[in-house]
């Protein structure tokens, strides 16, 4: 345990200033990091720290609770040089509503491509130098991205007014 | 493969004329093993280039669970990958367990009773993987003796949780119940006679010369090429990389129990054949241990906030009644905050995502799926391949359609 919590501080250090903040939970580190470098860091951790493989990318949506409104959230794995020292960190990128776009980290990982895909499917966040960017759980000719929070689930449309009634309701 | 279309006509030198098409494989192709439809750009009888489709039984489970308490996803769980349910029950479970920060107040039965059974989660997913992969080469025989035995593991879910395919077994906090009367006989004769179904099946195909043309060196993957596309599971063991997620980031004790994880470096469909058929020795060896050590006491843990009251009390005092009513109809609040569980399920590395945000549903969840990341894998396996090896392709990654579409 203390080898990856020396390996985190270390990248805190090399990070620095492109961390917006830390938090841990459960055990598990988690960087905020600014938008505009997510490749580079991307490129940094896989290169120099030995992060080869992406354990996990997903988005939520914090409409009316957070501001930027979504946040992309990256998993990174490191196997050790004998497949004997796993640390995990988390990436967790602010992405806001009006301009809903980030660079691709398909350049670094190969295997973020389907789920930069469903990210682009579900929330509508579109990455930028994505090779094949398209819908891929939903139909293609769809219009709605169904995990935004304002998305209506009885009548499968987008709408602020169900939203708001949940919001009342405690229902998230 | 229903629709054939004519792309181009092009002259060879010798005055033949030469046609590339593009194949529809699919969606409704057994072969695929459920609705997947991928085109193939073919040129002769070799792939230029496949592009899977997925997506036609996608149900939006994580925007369901989004309106439900935790308990209540349970059940939505065990349709993803639902040739091992039990598998993806445990992984959430054992997620909502972290999210709520109770893990170590699970009782010891509980969690060996886990290991035993999301064992004969894998042994059973392995069993279909191996005998449909041969199957879809036409080899009938060796599905025919898996399916018996895969009988064999179904009624021992049966007959603890009362279903065979859709579990929903465990549950946030421990067992639903207590394991049945006979279970470790019943567990001990598996032991007994199931290494004569993997003797079986190893003499079936392993020499196979049939077997060994279809398999050996068909969709390879290198093993940097593996670890970059994110690959887990068999798929990514065969390529020689030895990562799995009970040795790593071990859950459930697993680091207490002793057992290999094979691993062959071929990176071919033969190769991924050989994890699979070695991990039911080990999984085995990991259920004798676990049925070795089975304590007696508690099956679910003392947390009133969690955890239902047992039945009897909810008839007889007003307390449990009222508890029982409190959890069921309001589920409890998991706190502020954000984990990643990750299980190695047959397939590969299961994850799932939660986002607490202090009430009784989850504020989002995200399932990592390891059939849904194995997949990116099949267009780089077969292109510059054989049509025909597309089908052992597809078969050498075992996937479950359930799981990539959620």
């Amino acid at each position: 345990m203390k080898r990856s919590d020396s390996l985190i501080s270390e990248i805190k250090k090399s990070l620095g200033s492109l961390i917006v903040s830390t938090h841990e939970f459960r055990g598990e580190t988690t960087f905020v990091v600014t938008p505009a470098h997510i490749v580079s860091i991307c490129k940094k951790l896989k290169q120099e720290f030995g992060f080869h493989f992406i354990a996990d990318l997903t988005a939520v949506d914090y409409l009316g609770i957070k501001i930027p409104r979504f946040e992309v959230v990256y998993y990174v794995h490191r196997f050790g040089d004998d497949f004997d020292d796993h640390t995990r960190i988390r990436l967790k990128v602010p992405v806001d509503e009006k301009n809903p776009v980030i660079d691709s980290v398909t350049c670094v990982w190969k295997g973020v491509n389907w789920l930069e895909r469903e990210v682009y499917d579900m929330f509508g966040i579109k990455f930028r130098g994505h090779p094949d960017l398209r819908r891929i759980l939903m139909p293609e000719d769809y219009e709605a991205f169904p995990l935004r929070k304002d998305f209506d689930v009885k009548n499968r449309k987008p709408s602020q007014k169900c939203f708001e009634r949940d919001l009342l309701e405690g229902n998230n | 493969m229903e629709k054939i279309q004519l792309v181009a006509e092009k002259e060879r030198g010798d005055g033949v004329k030469e046609q590339s098409f593009i194949l529809n494989m699919g969606p409704q192709h057994p072969s695929t093993h459920g609705v997947l439809r991928v085109v193939l750009h073919l040129e002769g009888e070799i792939v230029q280039k496949a592009v899977p489709y997925v997506g036609y039984l996608h149900r939006g489970i994580e925007k369901l669970c989004e309106h439900i308490t935790y308990q209540q996803c349970l059940p939505y769980t065990d349709r993803m990958d639902y040739v091992a349910a039990i598998n993806n029950n445990i992984g959430f479970v054992l997620a909502v367990e972290k999210l709520l920060g109770i893990e170590d107040e699970i009782p010891p039965r509980a969690k060996v009773a886990e290991v035993i059974l999301s064992e004969l989660g894998r042994i059973e997913s392995h069993l279909l993987g191996i005998g449909t992969n041969a199957m879809d080469m036409g080899a009938v025989s060796a599905f025919l003796y898996c399916f018996k035995e895969r009988e064999r593991v179904y009624e021992i879910l049966e007959m603890v949780c009362g279903a065979r395919l859709t579990t929903s077994y465990p549950r946030i906090g421990g067992l639903p119940t207590d394991l049945p009367q006979n279970f470790e006989e019943v567990i001990r004769n598996f032991i007994k006679v199931f290494p004569k179904t993997l003797v079986e099946v190893d003499k079936l195909l392993t020499r196979n010369k049939i077997w060994l043309n279809r398999t050996k060196g068909v969709a390879y993957i290198s093993a940097e090429d593996a670890i970059d596309l994110g690959l887990t599971g068999p798929t990514l063991r065969g390529s020689g990389v030895p990562y799995d997620v009970r040795k790593d980031i071990p859950y459930l004790g697993y680091e207490d129990y002793d057992f290999e994880v094979p691993v062959a470096s071929d990176g071919d469909a033969y190769s991924r054949y050989l994890c699979r058929l070695e991990e039911m020795w080990q999984s085995l060896r990991i259920i004798e241990q676990a049925i070795d050590r089975l304590p007696d006491g508690p099956y679910k843990a003392d947390l009133p906030d969690v955890v239902l009251p047992d039945k009897q009390k909810v008839y007889t005092q007003m307390e449990s009644l009222i508890r029982h009513f409190v959890i069921v109809y309001n589920g409890f609040n998991a706190p502020k905050g954000e984990i990643y569980h990750a299980v190695e399920n047959p397939k590969g590395e299961l994850g799932y995502y939660l986002v607490g945000n202090g009430t009784g549903k989850p504020y989002r969840m995200h399932v990592r799926g390891p059939s849904f990341v194995n997949m990116q894998a099949l267009p780089y396996m077969v292109e510059g391949a054989y049509l025909a090896d597309v089908i052992a392709a597809i078969g050498s990654i075992d996937i479950v359609l359930g799981e990539i579409d959620r």
